[in-house]
């Protein structure tokens, strides 16, 4: 498979916020990437900092309080952590587009779709250099033919219609229309559809991966569920308290994984049938003003060795493209 | 400290309270470390204080009320009179002091009056519900149809011009607006589910105003009064001003301004420190007021 | 469809609150100790001239009867004799009402040209000296009574510096524009008069900031809040990540949300310059309601006080009823839940 070229190359990311209770060291040396084209998973508990690492790399974390001590973010090759806000946002309505967990809650109360879809539209366009004011006509077109992709029926009374009068269904296809309509390379989404009925939730994710499918968009999707990892992502990472535990061919570390967090991960998922029902990982996540040294996972580890809790280890790659950061498995430690 | 029986367990018919006794604690120490609600009650307690014993701090108590030494009047401000003399030769300081105390008062007696009764219009308007809510909610938007100071206005047309009508008039006021607030919290209360639990139990409906409702009335009333404290004496103030509230010689400070303004703008210090004094007063009831509210997380709009 | 449903029924039930006051209003004004004819003819009427008087005003009724005729005598456009100037307080409301309506208007004007982009700054300048400045400037606005703020503008602008005219609406050798609203301005503007313009606008000025300094510290309050309240929220956040450029969301996406809670306060701001006007009228010697209102007042002169009353609440119920109609058309959701009430 030919290399395709990097969209999103975050390299050893760490984030650190500035509490009240002191400092907050979220992020630990983060790297993932993603490929054009390409649909990768970023898995982990809530808290596990995986909305942070998005939005650091999106370019969208607010300066202070966020502070970055270490690491780059590359998007389509610039580095985003050395831009202006302005220079970001010129850049992602061409490149990069979002949708958040809560389609309620992402969309202007005081606005009809259409309104809101016009202006994603117009300002796509005019950013993508489609220097000639968009006519009205030329945008409503747009937007239906958005509206139709996703699946909504009778579109144009949608456009005229708020958001609180759509079922929380048709709000999500609303907003992946708007994510959508002006093509962007890569599209971002932090756990879309956990606001929605499991039925709702599995026809969006079923439309989501056929249009990304059909229109070549990588997908970052971010999530605590594993089903939608197996439903979507071809790559996934698992991370674990500001950092990542492991990462390679999704199908291959959900049937067999590495990392004993994601062991424990993939036990406590209740099974309908069998003898153990389901598992809890003994302990709890840590307070990251407090975080435990090396690898953070050790505290809760039942394999911990003396080395875990001194220095945190390197990626090992234990088969082609899939990497595993535990000493079980050899590798050296972080300098 | 929360109550218990005696395995250590809490017991629920105090919890509705000992929540809002924790919430004063709490509120306290979030008060004391705002810096500007501090600043607000140490200008309240001040001012309360040189009203409560005008006598004995004001250098000229006898000029209160009706002094006349037309020999001194109009005298600029001196050392011997920081703020000089009036129309009619009064230590202009001495009568601010006790302009103020006719302030206070009448604040006191408009809340005195008012509170009470309209928290108990309000309990049974929100409890009772039905016709008598209707009713007494009607009354309440008749009252609230014009702006408070036309409508004590309106009410004073009764009367001859004195400060007691005018505090009628005001009292006869006020009390809707404590009246709205606590039917508010007590209708959404009573249609809590553990109220109508507590009824199957066998709960009295005293038992539940008192235990559920009142404590959460209380936090939002306390702001209120004590903004309301300054928004009162501003509306007896301006009554005053236009001859309709206390009355030469027992003169507040609306009345005192109200004089004073005709000779403008040479003798300006008989206008300049009347609307000094009052602005303090009732700038301190409201840094006072909005501190209380910060502290006791009660929300803007009361 | 239900809008102009709930809006019939929202207009019965202020028709229904105006009668209440109506009737309020009356009791007091009638059943008061004092004797309004004799204080109207003066201390040396004769017993017979007051009797006549009173007879004539119908004051000889029983109080229902009386209550009736005066409110069907509204429906004709007869709000009854004052006893002042013995003809009908309608005609005297029409002579006094410009000048305090002209007057509430511009008042208005200041709260929304200065309030709110006040607000904007602030929100935009959270916690940092511009917002700091603008929230003393709303404490101190809300503290002082709005006398003292006339009293002190007069002082400085009109004594000290001179800049500004003292009192009334003209100055005493200006000729008026014609009468055709009554608002001096909109008249000068009309008739074309800039001498008579420029001198209504001077006269103008320090009464109406008066009038205006509560409002303006409210609604610059209420909207920074009510601005930095939406700037959190997820969908202006969304809004970005949808490319849209901050100037757009700031002055769109931001402002419209965020212009509820000082629209509701509006309706409030105007019922609290009405009372102001009263004050300040008194200050600046202003030929408007309050000086015909509190005279009527001291005077006992029921039918005036009625008049003045009913105007008053009408004023202020028409000014919710539009803020109402207004927030419904902004935010769907409160249509929605007006249409559902």
């Amino acid at each position: 498979m030919a290399e395709r070229s990097l969209l999103l190359d975050v390299r050893n990311l760490h984030v650190h916020f500035r509490v009240y209770e002191g400092l907050s060291r979220v992020l630990d040396g983060v790297s993932l990437q993603v490929r054009e084209g390409e649909r990768v998973g970023l898995v982990g508990e809530t808290g596990c900092g995986k909305t942070v690492a998005m939005k650091a790399a999106m370019g969208i974390l607010k300066s202070p309080p966020a502070r970055f001590p270490a690491g780059e973010v590359f998007l389509a090759g610039r580095d985003v952590l050395k831009m202006s806000p302005t220079e970001i946002l010129a850049m992602k309505g061409k490149l990069i587009a979002m949708i958040f967990q809560d389609p309620l809650s992402s969309l202007n109360p005081v606005f009809t779709v259409g309104q809101q879809m016009f202006d994603v539209i117009r300002y796509g366009r005019r950013r993508a250099g489609d220097g000639k004011r968009a006519v009205r006509a030329t945008l409503r077109r747009t937007a239906i033919e958005a509206l139709l992709s996703v699946r909504l029926p009778d579109p144009e009374r949608m456009l005229k219609m708020y958001p609180l009068e759509l079922s929380g269904g048709m709000r999500q296809r609303a907003l992946i229309a708007m994510a959508l309509v002006n093509r962007p390379r890569l599209l971002v989404a932090d756990e879309p559809g956990t606001a929605l009925d499991v039925t709702i939730q599995a026809q969006i994710l079923e439309l989501l991966k056929g249009l990304v499918k059909e229109a070549q968009i990588a997908v970052l999707m971010i999530t605590h569920d594993l089903g939608v990892v197996r439903e979507i992502a071809e790559r996934v990472y698992i991370m674990y308290a500001g950092q990542v535990a492991e990462t390679g061919q999704a199908m291959a570390i959900l049937d067999a994984p590495e990392h004993p967090y994601t062991k424990g991960l993939m036990a406590s998922v209740p099974r309908l049938t069998g003898e153990v029902l389901a598992e809890g990982i003994p302990g709890t996540v840590p307070d990251y003003t407090e975080a435990p040294p090396g690898c953070r996972f050790h505290p809760r580890c039942a394999h911990r060795m003396d080395i875990c809790g001194e220095r945190k280890p390197l990626p090992v790659e234990t088969a082609a493209g899939r990497y595993v950061a535990c000493y079980l498995y050899g590798g050296e430690s972080h300098v | 400290m929360m109550p218990s029986d005696q395995h250590g367990l809490r017991k629920p018919e105090d919890s509705r309270w000992a929540a809002f006794r924790d919430r004063l604690s709490r509120g306290w120490y979030k008060f004391s470390r705002n810096r500007i609600s501090l600043i607000g009650g140490a200008m309240v307690l001040f001012f309360v204080f040189l009203a409560s014993f005008a006598h004995f701090v004001t250098p000229y108590p006898h000029h209160a009320g009706a002094y006349t030494d037309f020999a001194n009047a109009f005298e600029p401000p001196s050392a011997a009179h920081w703020f000089g003399t009036d129309s009619l030769g009064a230590d202009v300081l001495t009568r601010i002091v006790f302009g103020s105390q006719i302030s206070f008062m009448l604040a006191g007696v408009v809340l005195g009056i008012s509170v009470p009764f309209g928290i108990f219009v309000g309990l049974l308007a929100g409890y009772v519900g039905g016709k008598t809510e209707t009713l007494i909610m009607r009354i309440t938007d008749i009252f609230l149809s014009l702006p408070a100071l036309v409508m004590a206005l309106a009410i004073c047309a009764a009367f001859t011009p004195s400060i007691d009508k005018a505090m009628l008039a005001v009292a006869s006021i006020w009390w809707t607006w404590h009246c709205r607030l606590v039917h508010g919290i007590t209708r959404s209360i009573k249609t809590e589910e553990f109220v109508q639990a507590s009824r199957v139990l066998g709960a009295s409906h005293l038992r539940i105003i008192f235990r559920d409702i009142l404590p959460n009335c209380a936090s939002p009333i306390i702001v209120k009064i004590t903004l309301d404290a300054g928004f009162v004496i501003l509306v007896g103030a301006g009554l005053s001003f236009l001859g309709l509230g206390a009355q030469p010689p027992a003169e507040d400070l609306g009345t005192m301004i109200s004089i004073g303004s005709k000779y403008l703008p040479e003798r300006w210090w008989m206008t300049v420190f009347p609307s000094l004094a009052i602005f303090l007063i009732i700038l301190g009831f409201n840094l006072l007021g909005d501190g209380l509210r910060d502290a006791l997380a009660v929300e803007e709009g009361v | 469809m239900q809008f102009s449903y709930f809006l019939l029924r929202r207009l019965l039930y202020t028709i229904l609150v105006l009668f209440g006051l109506s009737i309020l209003i009356f009791i007091i004004a009638r059943t008061l100790p004092g004797n309004p004819a004799r204080l109207a003819l003066g201390p040396f009427a004769s017993k017979e001239q007051i009797e006549n008087l009173e007879r004539t005003m119908g004051m000889d009724k029983p109080l229902p009867l009386q209550y009736w005729t005066y409110i069907t005598g509204i429906f004709r456009g007869d709000f009854g004799l004052s006893f002042q100037t013995r003809r009908n307080v309608a005609l005297d409301i029409a002579h006094y009402l410009p000048a305090t309506l002209e007057l509430v208007l511009v008042s208005i004007l200041w709260v929304l040209l200065l309030g709110v982009p006040l607000g904007v700054m602030a929100a935009r300048y959270k916690d940092r000296w511009p917002d700091n400045l603008v929230r003393i400037f709303a404490f101190v606005g809300v503290a002082v009574p709005p006398f003292v703020v006339g009293l002190v503008l007069q002082l400085i602008f009109s004594y000290l510096l001179g800049i500004l005219p003292t009192t009334g609406r003209l100055g005493l050798m200006t000729a008026p524009p014609t009468h055709y609203t009554g608002l001096l301005i909109v008249d000068s503007l009309i008739t074309g008069n800039f001498s008579a313009l420029g001198d209504a606008i001077a006269h103008i000025i320090l009464p109406s900031f008066a009038i205006a300094m509560t409002g303006i510290g409210q609604i610059a309050r209420l909207t920074r809040g009510s601005m930095s309240d939406v700037a959190s929220q997820d969908y202006i956040e969304a809004s970005r990540g949808f490319g849209i450029p901050n100037r757009i969301i700031a002055f769109k996406y931001m402002l419209k949300p965020a212009s509820i809670p000082p629209l509701t306060v509006l309706g409030l701001t105007f019922a609290s310059e009405l009372s102001n006007a009263f004050l300040v009228e008194t200050v600046f010697a202003w030929p408007g309601m309050a000086k015909y209102g509190i005279r009527a007042i001291l005077r006992k002169d029921f039918n005036a006080v009625m008049g003045v009353v009913l105007i008053i609440g009408l004023a202020f119920v028409v000014v919710n009823l539009i803020v109402d109609i207004l927030s419904g058309y902004i935010d769907p959701r409160i249509r929605k839940r007006q249409e559902e009430a």
